[in-house]
C-alpha cells in the first residue's frame, strides 16, 4: 500500500497548484448563495477555463476528450482545487458526474460526439429527471409515460427533486415506455432538451432557503427517438450505471469541503465562549473559557475530523479498486462511503450546534460570527442522507447485496 | 498511490489465517487463561512466520516489510482473537531478538500512572520474561521477576490476565525519546489493527447467525431492524480498516507529503485510526451480542470474548478520548503551519 505521491504525481500536484494560484484569482467572487442564474454563468466560465487548460473531464478517457488522468491524479486535482478554494462543480454536477459518464458508458457515437464536448467545455448544463412525486426511494414505480409516435416519444408526467432544473439545457429523463412489462423492464433513459414545448419547471425551496431543485411538469413533450440512451425498456440498467458513479466518487469534493469546514469550526471554537459556564458560576459570569477549552467539545470536534479523515482514506481505497476492476467503485465501498459520509455530516452538524450554542441564529455569516456557513452545512447534511438513495436504502443495499441477507421484496 | 492489498499482501494474509486456524482455534485458546495453559509452541510458530519481526531489517532476521504489512497480520490475529502480548512482541523485537523469535516473551507498560493516581496495569506478567516500560522520554527494561505485583483474580477478559503494581522499578534504559515515540505510535496502530479484525469477525458471526436463526416463521436476518444494524456494523469495519491502513502507511512513509493531505500528519492519522477502530470493535461486538439474543448473553458463545478484548484494546497505548483530542489539536496546528 502506498499513499505518498510518486514523482510524476508530485510534478502533477505542483503543476495544478501553480495553475490554480495563477488562474483562480481571475475568476472573481462567487455569486451569492442560492443565486443559481448567476451561478450558472460563473460555473460555465470556470469550466471553460478548466477546459482550455486541459483539466476538464479529468478522469474521463482521452478518446472522448477527457484528460485520462490516473486515480491518484484525479484525487490530487480535487484536493488541490479544494485547498485553493476553487469552485466545486455547481450546476455542472449532473452533466459531469451523471450524464457524461453514463453517455460514455452507454451513449451512441452521435450522442457522445454532440454532448460530451459541450459538457466538457461547460456549454451545456444538465438536470436529473428521475424521481417523481410517487416514486422516491421506490424509483422503479415511476409513471411518467412515453408513447411512441413515429420518430418521437410523446412524454407526459411529473418529476420532482430536479436539481438545477431551471438553469439546465438538457435533462436525463427516466420514462415508462412499456406499462405492461414488469416494473424494472418497461423504463427507458432519454435525453430531453429543456427548450421543448410542454415543459414547465417550478422551483422548490429547500430547508436551506434557496432553490437548488425544482418540480417539472411534462405535457405531451415530443422527444426524438434518437435521444434514447441504450435500448428501449433497458433504462433501469442504464440508470444503475448512473448511480454507480454517483455513489462512487461524486461526493469526494464535498468531503474535502467538509474537512475544511471542521478546521474552521475548530478556529471558531477558539473564539466563542462568552457566558459559557454561567449556569454554574452565576448569571453573567465570564469565565474566560472558550468552547475550545471544553474537553468534551474539543474531543467531539476531533472525533468528527477523524471520521472525515477515514473517509478520505476510504476514497483512496475505492478509487484503487475502481481502477483495478474497471467498472466503477464496487457497491460495498460506494454505499459504505455514502452512508458514512452522511453520518459524519450529521455529527459535524451536532458538533456545530454545541460550539455555536446560543449563536445558532442565522443562515448567513454575521460580522465577527462566521456561523451561517456552519448552520447551512448542518442543514445540507439532510440533502446527503436523503438524496441519491436515502441512508435506509443504502443499508438495504449493503445488507442484501453485500451481506447476503434476505431481500425486502 | 495504491491503497489495497497486492498479491503479496493477500498471500501473507492467507498464510496467517491458515496458521491461526491450525494453532489458535478459539475453542482451544479461550482456555489459555494463564502461563500454565498458554501454548508456547503455538506462539513460536507465529513468531517463526515472522509475525513479530517482519518489519525488522533482514540483518536483524526480519523481512524488511512495512508497518502496513504488520497491521494486516494483526487484523487477522484480532479476528481470530489470538491471545498473548502480541503488540508488545512486535515492539520489543526492536531491542531483543529473542522476543522476535518467540524464545522469550515480553510485555509493555505504556505510560504508567504518576504516583497517587492509581496502580500500573501489566498484561500477561506470568508469561513475560521481560517488562518494558514507556515513560516520558525513555523506554526501560525490567526483569519480570523484579516486579512486585498482585494478580487480578477475576480478569474482565479471561485470556488477558492482568497484574497491578503500585510502583515499578526504574530498570535499565534501552531507548530515549525517539524509541518512546515510535513505540507509542506503533503500539497504538497495531492495537487498532487488532480492533479492526475483532470488529470484522463479530459482524461475520452476527450475519451468519442472523441467516440461520428463525423466529416468527422466518430467518431473523430478513427483519429490517437487524439488516440495518448489521449494515451499519459492516460499514464501521470498512471505514475503520481504511483509517488503520492509512495510519500504518503514514508510519511507513513518514510525514513527507503535502499539508493538504491529512495522511501526511502521522500522529493525527494514528490517533484518528484509534477513534474509528475502537468505535467499530465495541459497537460491532455489542450489536453481535444483541443479534444473538439470549445465546449472546451466555458464557458458552464466543462473542462476549470479543467484546471484552475490545474493551481492553481500545485503551491500549492511547484511549479514544485522548486520540480524539490529538486529532482536534492537529486541526489548529495545521492552520498555524
Amino acid at each position: 500500500m502506498r499513499l505518498r505521491d510518486s514523482e510524476s504525481d508530485a510534478r502533477f500536484r505542483k503543476e495544478v497548484r501553480g495553475w490554480l494560484a495563477e488562474n483562480l484569482p481571475k475568476l472573481g467572487p462567487a455569486p451569492a448563495f442560492g443565486d443559481w442564474v448567476s451561478r450558472r454563468g460563473y460555473d460555465q466560465r470556470w469550466q471553460a477555463t478548466l477546459h482550455d487548460a486541459g483539466y476538464a473531464g479529468i478522469d474521463w478517457p482521452t478518446e472522448v476528450g477527457g484528460r485520462g488522468a490516473s486515480p491518484s491524479e484525479h484525487l490530487i486535482f480535487l484536493a488541490e482545487a479544494a485547498a485553493a478554494g476553487a469552485p466545486d462543480l455547481g450546476v455542472h454536477f449532473v452533466g459531469q458526474l451523471h450524464a457524461g459518464p453514463t453517455l460514455i458508458a452507454e451513449g451512441s457515437e452521435e450522442q457522445q460526439a454532440y454532448h460530451l464536448p459541450r459538457i466538457l467545455r461547460g456549454e451545456s448544463v444538465w438536470c436529473q429527471g428521475f424521481s417523481e412525486p410517487g416514486a422516491g426511494s421506490d424509483l422503479a414505480s415511476l409513471r411518467t409515460r412515453a408513447v411512441r409516435d413515429g420518430d418521437h416519444y410523446v412524454v407526459s408526467g411529473s418529476k420532482i427533486w430536479t436539481s438545477y432544473g431551471f438553469v439546465a439545457d438538457f435533462c436525463e429523463l427516466l420514462v415508462r415506455t412499456d406499462p405492461d412489462a414488469p416494473r424494472h423492464r418497461g423504463i427507458s433513459w432519454l435525453i430531453m432538451p429543456m427548450d421543448l414545448p410542454g415543459i414547465d419547471v417550478r422551483p422548490l425551496r429547500t430547508i436551506q432557503g434557496e432553490s437548488e431543485f425544482a418540480e417539472m411538469y411534462l405535457d405531451d413533450v415530443r422527444i426524438p427517438v434518437p435521444n434514447r440512451v441504450g435500448p428501449e425498456n433497458d433504462g433501469w440498467r442504464v440508470a444503475m450505471v448512473t448511480f454507480s458513479f454517483e455513489r462512487g466518487t461524486a461526493l469526494v469534493r464535498e468531503l474535502l469541503t467538509a474537512m475544511g469546514l471542521v478546521r474552521e469550526l475548530a478556529e471558531l471554537a477558539r473564539t466563542l465562549g462568552a457566558g459559557r459556564g454561567h449556569v454554574v458560576a452565576g448569571a453573567g459570569a465570564h469565565t474566560g473559557r472558550t468552547a475550545w477549552d471544553d474537553d468534551g467539545l474539543r474531543r467531539e470536534i476531533g472525533a468528527v475530523a477523524a471520521e472525515l479523515d477515514a473517509l478520505w482514506a476510504l476514497t483512496y481505497r475505492n478509487v484503487t479498486r475502481a481502477a483495478a476492476g474497471g467498472a466503477g467503485v464496487p457497491v460495498a465501498g460506494g454505499s459504505a462511503f455514502k452512508l458514512s459520509y452522511s453520518e459524519a455530516l450529521h455529527h459535524l452538524g451536532a458538533a456545530t450546534s454545541n460550539v455555536v450554542e446560543r449563536y445558532a441564529i442565522s443562515l448567513d455569516d454575521l460580522p465577527g460570527l462566521p456561523i451561517g456557513r456552519h448552520l447551512q452545512h448542518h442543514l445540507h447534511a439532510f440533502a446527503i442522507s436523503i438524496g441519491a438513495g436515502t441512508s435506509q436504502i443504502q443499508r438495504n443495499i449493503l445488507a442484501e447485496r453485500v451481506l447476503g441477507l434476505p431481500r425486502e421484496r | 498511490m495504491f491503497f489495497d492489498l497486492d498479491d503479496d499482501a493477500l498471500a501473507l494474509r492467507s498464510a496467517v489465517r491458515e496458521l491461526c486456524g491450525e494453532y489458535f482455534p478459539l475453542e482451544t485458546t479461550r482456555e489459555w487463561t494463564g502461563a500454565s495453559s498458554f501454548d508456547r509452541a503455538a506462539w513460536r510458530e507465529l513468531a517463526e512466520l515472522g509475525a513479530f519481526t517482519m518489519s525488522q531489517s533482514s540483518e536483524r532476521g526480519g523481512l524488511d516489510l512495512g508497518i502496513a504489512d504488520v497491521g494486516l497480520v494483526f487484523q487477522v490475529l484480532g479476528a481470530q482473537l489470538v491471545p498473548g502480548p502480541l503488540v508488545a512482541a512486535s515492539l520489543a523485537a526492536d531491542v531483543d531478538e529473542s522476543v522476535g523469535t518467540g524464545e522469550s516473551i515480553a510485555t509493555v507498560v505504556a505510560d504508567p500512572p504518576t504516583p497517587g493516581t492509581g496502580p500500573a496495569v501489566i498484561w500477561h506478567l506470568d508469561l513475560a520474561d521481560t517488562v518494558y516500560i514507556i515513560d516520558g522520554d525513555r523506554v526501560s527494561k525490567v526483569a519480570a521477576t523484579d516486579i512486585a505485583a498482585t494478580p487480578v483474580p477475576n480478569p474482565l477478559d479471561p485470556t488477558t490476565p492482568v497484574w497491578l503494581a503500585d510502583t515499578l522499578p526504574a530498570g535499565e534504559q534501552v531507548g530515549g525519546a525517539e524509541l518512546a515515540r515510535s513505540w507509542r505510535l506503533r503500539g497504538s496502530v497495531l492495537s487498532s489493527a487488532l480492533l479492526v479484525g475483532n470488529a470484522e469477525r463479530t459482524v461475520e458471526l452476527a450475519v451468519t447467525y442472523a441467516k440461520q436463526r428463525e423466529q416468527f416463521g422466518r430467518v431473523i436476518g430478513g427483519f429490517q431492524a437487524l439488516k440495518h444494524l448489521l449494515a451499519d456494523s459492516f460499514v464501521k469495519v470498512e471505514v475503520a480498516r481504511a483509517a488503520v491502513d492509512a495510519a500504518a502507511v503514514a508510519l511507513d512513509e513518514g510525514p513527507a507529503g503535502v499539508a493538504a493531505d491529512p495522511a501526511a500528519l502521522v500522529a493525527r492519522a494514528v490517533a484518528g485510526a484509534r477513534v474509528l477502530a475502537a468505535r467499530a470493535a465495541t459497537t460491532n461486538a455489542k450489536n453481535a451480542i444483541q443479534v444473538h439474543g439470549g445465546m449472546g448473553f451466555t458464557w458458552e458463545t464466543t462473542i462476549h470474548l470479543y467484546l471484552k478484548r475490545a474493551w481492553l484494546l481500545q485503551n491500549a497505548y492511547t484511549t479514544p478520548d485522548e486520540a480524539s483530542d490529538v486529532v482536534a489539536r492537529s486541526l489548529v496546528l495545521e492552520r498555524a503551519s
